[in-house]
């Protein structure tokens, strides 16, 4: 009973805010984001670890990588306590005397950059392809969500391992491997959408204008796509980088070379039966903060963007 | 019903097709499982003589075709490692990997819905809101990591629960199981929960959205005016229809918890087939891999169809239909 006088709700508020010029579609997203207070808690602590991690080599008091600036007999000191080269380490040091406030910058970075990346790619893949999906109609259509239907009935972690094993370690094949696991999730939402935009009286009176097929899709029915693939991105940032967290735990994501949070995890982890906590630890806050972080904006952006839906 | 059978097993035959080939070939360009079997002493002849004992002299198409004719009899081939027959290897781990999952699984249902429905009844209260702001983090917080802390708190500080092994095992028709004995249960209590907090706070979630769903529905109403008591509604109008649901997703998830016990059982040092294929990748061991892969494809096609099937049971309104589900 409740449910047609809410959408009608909707659709009225909806009307009002496009009866007015001064607020943009963006603009009002941000205002209610900032507006409810779990996701301005999220906006503030992504917003600072993305800033954290861009100026980590400005930030960061010694560069963790370079060899020459680390000292083995600083080794697994304790958060706060002092090393030979009189330099007080913040967060403690790992096994190879690596300062850990410094390390956890660089990692974060990483795992920032290697989020984003495999996100964007798969999002333009998943785009391209539930886009074709919905336009080719048909055999083509039932085919492709066939795909999709497959892939999605597999757990993204047994895909990744897959092809991790095939592609082996590395920056470039670890974003190979978050792209195969999530370009369907972007395909079925976009084909989804693109449906029902196509049915709507705005791209029927586009095409009684004679307009391309080409402007329709990507003038008409993609920006009315955008809502719901904003939201599935956003939780599929944090998932990715979740995952890539895991891999490179297990050992087989990134290679020791270039440490993500999830390998800083992983190497404390042998210390953290002898008590030695912190090698682990800092890095897993890091992370848990990340990730709920831009969880916390997604939950408020779907309640934003999609507001028929909920639970 | 059984064109339906017919298709999903069409369906199976084609993605165990697709994946093997695509993991056979992917793996034939990468490594050289020679470098992996020889001892960096042998000659060239012993080299040759290994590449022609293991069939690797021949094209890739060759190797497939053995390898689909061996696996259609039930051979996946030896371990390059062990030596040892790669599915032996395998079904040898299985028991520990679904004694684990569906332990988790268990935990998830008996703390899961519960609270669910608990959450979904009284929304509003603080205790409601604290069940959904666990389930918020439940959902947020790496398996791996959550794994770690837990090692710290009851087993390192506390030493309450042992940090890793099955402990003490007792045969089961011939299967060790952990669930049988006390030491047992200490060891899996710790891994099993780890495996279950993501399921719990997705189960909540899930029944909490169902039963303010059907709360709100007009055959709860007309109960309610017909007088029958708040329990009845509850236990047969409201938990059938929200349970229905969660057929589906309780069938699917266990998959995820048969490939996310990778994960925890690295943690946990859990024996469990995981373990092994984590190894077999770092180590290029090419039979073990794809008899894994090979394996848990039609263990996750035959848990669809279960799923599938004891939905079509529970739900009559659900028709087997070609194509559309």
């Amino acid at each position: 009973m409740s449910q047609p006088i809410e959408k009608a709700a909707s659709v009225h508020a909806g009307m009002e805010a496009a009866a007015s010029p001064a607020s943009s579609p963006l603009r009002r997203v941000v205002v209610s984001l900032l507006g409810d207070r779990l996701a301005l808690i999220g906006t503030i602590v992504v917003g600072i670890l993305v800033v954290v991690a861009v100026l980590a080599p400005v930030l960061a008091p010694q560069n963790p990588y370079d060899l020459a600036q680390l000292d083995i007999m600083d080794g697994r000191l304790a958060p706060g306590e002092q090393g030979i080269s009189g330099m007080t380490y913040l967060l403690g040091t790992d096994d190879q005397g690596r300062d850990l406030f410094s390390a956890i910058l660089y990692g974060l970075r990483t795992s920032i950059l290697v989020g984003l990346a495999s996100a964007a790619i798969a999002l333009a893949i998943g785009t391209s392809i539930g886009l074709l999906s919905a336009y080719a109609g048909g055999r083509a259509d039932a085919v492709l969500m066939r795909i999709v239907d497959i892939q999605l009935s597999f757990p993204a972690i047994l895909i990744a391992l897959i092809f991790l094993a095939i592609l082996g370690q590395g920056v470039d094949k670890i974003i190979i491997a978050l792209v195969v696991t999530q370009w369907a999730y972007y395909a079925r939402t976009v084909r989804g959408s693109a449906l029902v935009e196509s049915k709507r009286a705005y791209t029927d009176a586009a095409r009684s204008l004679a307009l391309s097929d080409r402007r329709i899709i990507f003038r008409h029915i993609l920006p009315n796509c955008v809502p719901p693939l904003i939201v599935v991105a956003t939780m599929r940032v944090a998932y990715a980088i979740m995952l890539e967290a895991t891999l490179s735990f297990l050992g087989i994501g990134l290679p020791v070379t270039e440490p993500s949070l999830g390998l800083l995890i992983s190497n404390g982890f042998e210390y953290l039966l002898s008590g030695d906590y912190w090698i682990s630890f800092f890095p897993g806050i890091t992370l848990l903060l990340l990730i709920v972080g831009i969880n916390l904006i997604g939950d408020a952006l779907r309640d934003i963007l999609n507001p028929r839906r909920e639970g | 019903m059984s064109s339906y059978l017919l298709s999903r097993l069409f369906q199976t035959v084609v993605t165990l097709f697709v994946m093997s080939v695509l993991v056979f070939v992917g793996l034939y360009m990468v490594g050289n499982p020679v470098d992996v079997l020889l001892s960096p002493m042998a000659t060239p002849a012993e080299r040759l003589e290994i590449i022609r004992a293991f069939g690797l002299d021949r094209p890739v198409w060759e190797q497939y075709l053995v390898f689909v004719s061996n696996a259609l009899q039930g051979d996946l081939g030896n371990s390059f490692i062990f030596n040892q027959p790669a599915r032996h290897l395998i079904l040898q781990r299985l028991p520990a990997t679904l004694e684990l999952a569906f332990t988790a699984l268990a935990m998830g249902l008996v703390l899961g819905i519960p609270l669910g429905i608990w959450a979904g009844l009284k929304p509003d209260s603080f205790a409601s809101k604290s069940v959904m702001a666990f389930s918020i983090l439940g959902f947020s917080l790496p398996t791996f990591w959550i794994g770690l802390v837990m090692i710290m708190v009851f087993s390192v500080q506390l030493g309450w629960l042992p940090a890793s092994g099955r402990g003490d095992t007792v045969d089961l028709f011939g299967v060790p199981v952990s669930f049988l004995s006390l030491d047992g249960w200490s060891h899996l209590l710790l891994p099993a929960f780890n495996l279950a907090l993501f399921k719990i706070s997705l189960i909540i979630r899930l029944t909490r959205a169902g039963v303010m769903e059907v709360m709100q529905l007009d055959f709860v109403r007309f109960a309610r005016a017909k007088g029958i008591s708040e329990k009845r509604i509850l236990r047969v109008h409201v938990l059938k229809n929200t349970l229905i649901p969660l057929i589906t997703v309780i069938g699917l998830e266990l998959g995820s918890l048969i490939a996310f016990a990778v994960v925890t059982e690295t943690i946990f040092a859990w024996p469990g087939m995981g373990k092994l294929i984590i190894d077999a990748i770092s180590v290029l061991d090419r039979p073990v891999i794809l008899a894994y892969l090979m394996i848990t494809v039609v263990m996750f096609s035959v848990i669809n169809l279960l799923v599938d099937i004891l939905y079509s049971i529970v739900d009559p309104r659900v028709r087997f239909e070609g194509g559309s589900r």
